[in-house]
């Protein structure tokens, strides 16, 4: 499955939205159906490893000296 | 000596009367501003409003007639109230009292900011900055939260807290601010055009912990509530405890009654996607079986359409149509003949009654000329003396025509 480690969690359940319409629509052949089961298992997979691995990430703003934007992570004591 | 021809033993009333016109020409008793606190005050049904002012040393009693409450638009005065009041000090002959007579009175501390409150909201709603079609919808899933709070406070972590509870898919771009004080509210006009100007955040949370209403002043100024309203970015609300209402809140695209609150309503549960997820793998799995049932169904039915073409059972299923017309032809030989029959007798009945031989029977004849054997029918038909044949219904009589 191509482009799938870069996937949004939204996107890649989109996706699996998609392939449980596809079956439920009927008019597929054997083979269709066993490809888009697989491929639904799979993104499935996937969006639960996220879930399961997602870390809050946290950073802050600031303006350097020459005004720029600058965003650097956060680190509360 | 102010007056001439004072007495050395006054009269009350004379005393009194000097005292007063001492102090209502004096350059301070004529025009005065007193601040203090209201105590024991008193409005009667005439509209006269009686109060005591005072401080921690003194205090001083007040007057405040209604038609200089109602000239100048007064606000209402309850105990503990810390004003200042405007007028000129006079003495009250008749008591012997003391009094300012109220000009004017302006709130000073909590009632001033109270004031200051209702004022820019009631001017921002006129102006259509807090009306519910201005708002904008959240994004029900941001992937990046812009927070604008203060870095040290206890506020921030537990935003924090909530957010990596609930969605730790998320990341967190915060704009530190002051966020009391009187350069809070440049510092948070500040936070929010760098996150604005950032882009990044799909939704922004200002939050503050709870706090006196000197202490949540900041997010009622004029330009904080400009600065959310003009964010391009939604903006959600969270300022002090449930009860506090500030300018920002009503502004803001969502308002939350405190940072944690505002934290939760920012983000999505991840327990409700774990759940849907599962929901959709069951789905899958269930899709795949019934796809599959369909499949050996058609399958079957398939075969057996194709047992029931096979060259075996085709004659065998020729034989048993033949078996059933040669039946049916039978019975359908069988009643025709049946009924031919029946035709049959009826017609040959029905001849029976028309036959001559039955009208010979009841008395009839049947006349005819010998000679030609033609039938007579009418006397013109016959002359004297012609011999005629009469028919009856068991023979012939030979007969000559005698008289007509």
């Amino acid at each position: 499955m191509e482009g799938l480690p870069t996937l949004s969690y939204e996107d890649a359940y989109e996706k699996l939205e998609q392939t449980v319409a596809a079956l439920q629509d009927g008019h597929l052949s054997l083979e269709e159906a066993l490809a888009y089961y697989e491929e639904g298992m799979k993104l499935a997979r996937y969006c639960h490893t996220l879930l399961e691995k997602a870390e809050l990430r946290v950073q802050q703003l600031r303006v350097t000296d020459e005004g720029e934007l600058e965003i650097e992570p956060l680190d509360l004591a | 000596m102010l007056f001439p021809d004072t007495p050395a033993v006054w009269s009350v009333a004379q005393l009194s009367r000097y005292l007063k016109e001492l102090l209502e020409t004096d350059e301070v008793g004529r025009e005065v501003w007193v601040r203090g606190e209201i105590s024991g005050c008193k409005t009667y049904a005439s509209g006269h409003c009686y109060f005591t002012l005072k401080d921690a040393e003194a205090q001083l009693l007040c007057v405040f007639f209604k038609h200089a409450r109602q000239r100048t638009a007064a606000p209402e005065l309850r105990d503990g109230l810390a004003i200042a009041a405007g007028g000129r000090i006079s003495f009250y002959e008749r008591d012997g009292k003391l009094q300012l007579y109220v000009e004017q009175v302006e709130l000073l501390g909590e009632g001033a900011l109270y004031l200051r409150f209702e004022q820019l909201k009631a001017r921002l709603a006129a102006e259509g900055l807090f009306e519910a079609e201005r708002k904008r919808p959240l994004p029900p899933a941001p992937q990046v939260v812009g927070i604008v709070t203060s870095l040290q406070a206890a506020a921030l972590r537990d935003m924090l807290r909530v957010l990596r509870t609930r969605y730790p898919l998320a990341r967190v771009v915060l704009a530190p601010t002051l966020v009391q004080g009187a350069e809070a509210p440049a510092a948070i006009v500040r936070a929010l055009d760098l996150l604005n100007e950032h882009g990044e955040a799909e939704v922004i949370i200002v939050a503050r912990g709870g706090g006196s209403i000197e202490e949540l002043w900041a997010f009622n100024e004029e330009i904080v509530a400009r600065a959310i309203a003009r964010s391009r970015i939604p903006v959600i609300s969270g300022v002090g405890h449930e009860t506090d209402v500030t300018i920002a809140d009503f502004v803001a695209d969502l308002r939350a009654s405190t940072p944690t609150a505002a934290a939760t309503a920012a983000v999505p549960n991840l327990a409700d996607w774990r759940a849907a997820l599962q929901e959709r793998r069951q789905e899958l799995a269930l899709l795949l079986d019934d796809f599959l049932l369909r499949y050996r169904e058609d399958l079957e039915r398939a075969e057996r359409e194709l047992a029931r073409q096979s060259p075996r059972s085709r004659l065998e299923r020729l034989q048993q149509q033949l078996d059933g017309i040669s039946e049916t032809l039978q019975s359908e030989m069988q009643h025709t003949l049946v009924v031919q029959r029946e035709r049959l007798k009826g017609t040959a009945l029905r001849l029976h009654s028309l036959s001559p031989l039955l009208t010979l029977a009841r008395g009839f004849a049947v006349v005819r000329r010998a000679e030609d054997q033609r039938l007579v029918t009418s006397i013109q038909q016959v002359q004297l003396g012609e011999r005629l044949d009469i028919q009856v219904a068991d023979g012939r009589i030979s007969a000559r025509v005698d008289r007509q």
